[in-house]
Order: structure tokens, then C-alpha cells, then sequence
């Protein structure tokens, strides 16, 4: 019930609305009760308001409003971008965005890909049926 | 406005005078008779409009070898394969006929959808279909014998001429090898599109 992610400098959050949609960035100063100052390897360094950002179980070890090359360092040291990727949030816009870029010829083979799987399934749990039957 | 067009420039080149040219020397005009008759009343003529429509301009997602979907008509939802367009702005378009039963086709631009499939055409020579190709027969005149009425009705229905057949097969021949040659696309050509649940056309990629 308590509160896990808390918002502090360091703490690697998702924009959810505006121009930077679906980026991740990291909270580098807080402005005042709404803003934060935020910034990403790729972009400009600018303010945020907390409720356009959705926080992550990422955090870094900076200290306030880092130089930017210090910012990167302490992303590689600590594997933001793998810790993403293999988080199940980020598996699952990674499916996400996929699903949205396949082509009309790439769902069709997807209909195909899904129609053989359930009949194998299908196979398998009538084979098991008859043993335990 | 003198300073600001430069004639001053052109009169220095020129030595201090504006350049003139004399009038080229014209050929002499055939001597026209006066007309022997008048029309009683002026009528205005409308002016001149010598415009040529150009072909419709072809969208840049569509290359010969492109499927298509068809939108419209006998053959909405077949997706099937462009080869090229017409001087009259229509595409020309083939199933292939054994593959989905779309025959060597005219189909206008704004009743499709282009995908990004595309398909190897390189080997097929278009150049001898054009739109008198696929212009209607002249029908022969009944006769108007009552007797005959009918008997007319079971005229031969369109038998389609059996060189149309032999063009349908040589453009195919060389295309269904490149689509056997993609796993899975021959069924794809084969099945018909459709919108199903949850298909927004808006954020489909095509």
C-alpha cells in the first residue's frame, strides 16, 4: 500500500503525453511541487510536469542536474537501456510497437503463424485427454 | 523605377543609346478574298480551349510489382498485384487469374489500397495493353424479325476471344514464379481482405 517509487534525482520515468511521447528520461532537478527538470541522453535538457511523467523502478546514481557526459556515464554504469528492455513494462511496448508497424502481408502470415500453433496445441491436449481418459 | 530596372546599364552597353532591333522580315501573307457572304446576325463564338487533360497522377506508393487491394466492385477485398497505368490514368492490374480469379483488369487509383508488398515484374512486357485493348466489342445490329426475338436471347453469350485467354496466361506464367517464390504469398494473393475486430483503418500500416 505505501508508496515505492518515489520521486528523486536519478529516477528514470516514461513521458506519457506531449512531444517526447514514450521516451525514457531521467529527473535530474525538481522546480517546484508540479516540475521537474529532466533530461536523456538525446535530448535537450528541459522541465517537465510530474503528471506528464510516469515513474520507473529505474533509478541512477547522480547528483543534482549532472553535466551531460557525467548523465550518459552513469546510464551506461548502470544499464538503464538493458534494464528497460528486459523489464516485463518495457517487453511490453517493445510488443506494442511492434504489433503497430507489422504490414498487411506481415498479419496475414501472423493469422497463418496463429491458426498452426492452436491446431499443434489442439493435437497435444487431445493426445493427453486419451492417456488420461 | 528608371535606376531601379538598370536601363541606364543597358543604354551604357550600348553606347549611350537604347538597344533596337528591327522588325524581322515576314513572309508575305497569302492574299485573302473578301468572303462572298455575310451572316445576317454577329454570333460569338466561345473562346478557344485548347486544354489536354493530364493522366491522373500516380501515388508514389504505387510501383509496377505492388499488391493492391481493391476496394470496390465484383472484387473488393482481392489483393492483387499492379503492373502498370494507362494512358486514360486507370491501372492495369492482374490477379494473377489462377490464383485469385482477377483477370488482366482496369481499376481506377481511388478504389484501392497499396501495400508495401511488393513483387518482382521485371520479366513481363506490358507495352501491348492499352485502353482500346479493353474497349467494348461494337454489338452487332438484331434484326428486328418477331419471330427471331426469341431465338436472339440465346446468342452467344461474350465468349471472351480466346487471344485475351493466351495474354492472361503468358503475363502469369512469369509472375506466379515469383510468387511462388515468396513462402506464404500465394495464399496471401489467394484470400480476400477484411476489417475484423478491433482494426482501426486509421493506424493500420498497410
Amino acid at each position: 500500500m505505501p508508496f515505492k517509487r518515489y520521486v528523486e534525482i536519478g529516477r528514470v520515468a516514461l513521458v506519457n503525453y506531449g512531444k517526447e511521447y514514450g521516451k525514457l528520461v531521467v529527473i535530474v532537478d525538481v522546480i517546484d511541487q508540479n516540475r521537474a527538470l529532466v533530461d536523456a541522453p538525446d535530448m535537450v535538457r528541459s522541465q517537465m510536469n510530474f503528471k506528464r511523467l510516469s515513474l520507473t523502478d529505474i533509478k541512477i546514481d547522480i547528483k543534482r542536474v549532472p553535466k551531460k557526459k557525467t548523465l550518459i556515464e552513469a546510464m551506461e554504469k548502470a544499464d538503464v537501456k538493458n534494464k528497460w528492455e528486459n523489464s516485463s513494462w518495457g517487453r511490453k511496448l517493445i510488443v506494442q510497437k511492434r504489433r503497430a508497424s507489422l504490414n498487411d502481408f506481415d498479419r496475414f502470415k501472423l493469422m497463418l503463424a496463429k491458426i498452426k500453433r492452436g491446431g499443434i496445441i489442439r493435437q497435444e491436449l487431445a493426445k493427453l485427454k486419451k492417456e488420461a481418459a | 523605377m528608371y535606376h531601379k530596372r538598370g536601363l541606364w546599364a543597358i543604354k551604357a552597353k550600348n553606347g549611350g543609346v537604347f538597344p533596337k532591333h528591327d522588325p524581322k522580315p515576314k513572309p508575305a501573307a497569302p492574299v485573302e478574298k473578301p468572303p462572298k457572304f455575310y451572316p445576317a446576325d454577329d454570333v460569338k463564338k466561345p473562346l478557344l480551349n485548347k486544354r489536354k487533360p493530364k493522366p491522373t497522377k500516380l501515388r508514389a506508393s504505387i510501383t509496377p510489382g505492388t499488391v493492391l487491394i481493391i476496394l470496390a466492385g465484383r472484387f473488393k477485398g482481392k489483393r492483387v498485384v499492379f503492373l502498370k497505368q494507362l494512358s486514360s490514368g486507370l491501372l492495369l492490374v492482374t490477379g494473377p487469374f489462377k490464383i485469385n480469379g482477377v483477370p488482366l483488369r482496369r481499376v481506377n487509383q481511388s478504389y484501392v489500397i497499396a501495400t508495401s508488398t511488393k513483387v518482382d515484374v521485371s520479366g513481363i512486357n506490358v507495352d501491348k495493353f492499352d485502353d482500346k485493348y479493353f474497349a467494348k466489342q461494337a454489338e452487332k445490329k438484331k434484326k428486328k424479325g418477331e419471330g427471331e426475338f426469341f431465338e436472339s436471347e440465346k446468342e452467344e453469350k461474350n465468349v471472351l476471344p480466346q487471344e485475351k485467354k493466351d495474354d492472361q496466361k503468358t503475363v502469369d506464367a512469369s509472375l506466379i514464379k515469383s510468387i511462388e517464390g515468396v513462402p506464404d504469398l500465394k495464399a496471401y494473393l489467394g484470400a480476400r481482405f477484411s476489417l475484423k475486430a478491433g482494426m482501426k483503418p486509421h493506424e493500420l500500416v498497410f
